[in-house]
């Protein structure tokens, strides 16, 4: 939650400094490109280096490997449903902004990069809110849409941030699929947006 | 645009081919993170278009949230009624 909020943090901060002119706005997209550049391959490090998480894998029941696929299908189909609800935005620009699942940091600063601020915007806040909607909802979704639900909407956050709402209200049972369902989600993010953004 | 995710996959191998845990790691991801994430504001802060419609990019943003969630968690309804539901107590 402290981690959550020194990222929005920034955020703001940059908001502010771009508003009262600290900061030259055109110079920055170069450094932004080898910064995200930098964070993808750090990404991919501390994927790569990570066998114990791999290992706890092979104690799933295979049926509930589904469930990151039911999630990544369930997210592209209400948000490709959004865009008749919003306008000016094309399918694929919501299919993008949804392809996040709550994993803003990543997904605002690929689609910022991809499609500009704007949607980059859109992006961040709507991700946030997926996150807030599953700490705050997930015994509510729990009683609607069964144990497997807070799982479903915690998107990529359910291997760290959500993970601690999840045992407490779908059970302790649940916390290998979770990690595994954050996880492969977690990996799908840069692919789905960068497909999405390409369209 | 493929760069990024070329990149990434670079480091899996590289992650993998390191036996031994790499420290530092999570807090170059975070650092990382906060440059990007500033680096943002300072676009949208700069922005007038951004900065005055600020208010409708959030009302879309939780349209596509809401859609979002509720798609998903049917979906995993639907997995769910499947495992569990359908024959009484299946095994987690």
């Amino acid at each position: 939650m402290k981690g959550s909020l020194i990222i929005v943090g920034f955020f703001i901060l940059g908001c502010l400094s771009g508003l009262f002119n600290i900061v030259p706005g055109e110079e920055c997209s170069d450094i932004s490109f080898y910064a995200l550049c930098a964070l993808m391959f750090c990404v991919g490090l501390s994927i790569g280096n990570d066998s114990q998480t791999i290992k706890n894998f092979r104690s799933l029941n295979p049926r509930l490997v589904m469930l990151p696929i039911m999630t990544i299908v369930g997210t592209l189909a209400g948000t490709a449903l959004a865009s008749i609800v919003v306008p000016n935005r094309s399918i694929a620009e919501c299919m993008a902004v949804g392809s996040g699942f709550g994993y803003y940091s990543l997904s605002s600063i690929f689609i910022t990069e991809y499609k500009g601020a704007e949607l980059g915007t859109i992006a961040l806040l709507s991700n946030i809110m997926r996150e807030i909607i599953t700490l705050v909802a997930a015994p509510v979704l729990v009683k609607i849409f069964g144990n497997l639900a807070p799982i479903s909407s915690g998107g990529a956050t359910t291997m760290d941030t959500t993970l601690p709402i999840i045992t407490r209200y779908s059970g302790q049972e649940f916390v290998v699929i979770s990690i595994f369902h954050g996880f492969v989600v977690d990996f799908s993010v840069p692919f789905l947006v960068t497909f999405f953004c390409s369209i | 645009m493929f760069t990024v995710i070329l990149l990434m996959l670079a480091g899996i191998l590289t992650g993998y081919s390191i036996k031994k845990k790499i420290p530092f790691i999570s807090k170059a991801i975070t650092v990382l993170i906060w440059v990007l994430l500033y680096i943002l504001g300072t676009e949208v802060g700069s922005n007038k278009q951004i900065t005055e419609g600020i208010a409708n990019l959030g009302l879309d943003a939780a349209i596509i949230t809401v859609f979002a969630v509720t798609g998903s968690c049917i979906a995993a309804w639907a997995l769910w009624y499947a495992l569990y539901k359908s024959k009484k107590g299946g095994k987690i």
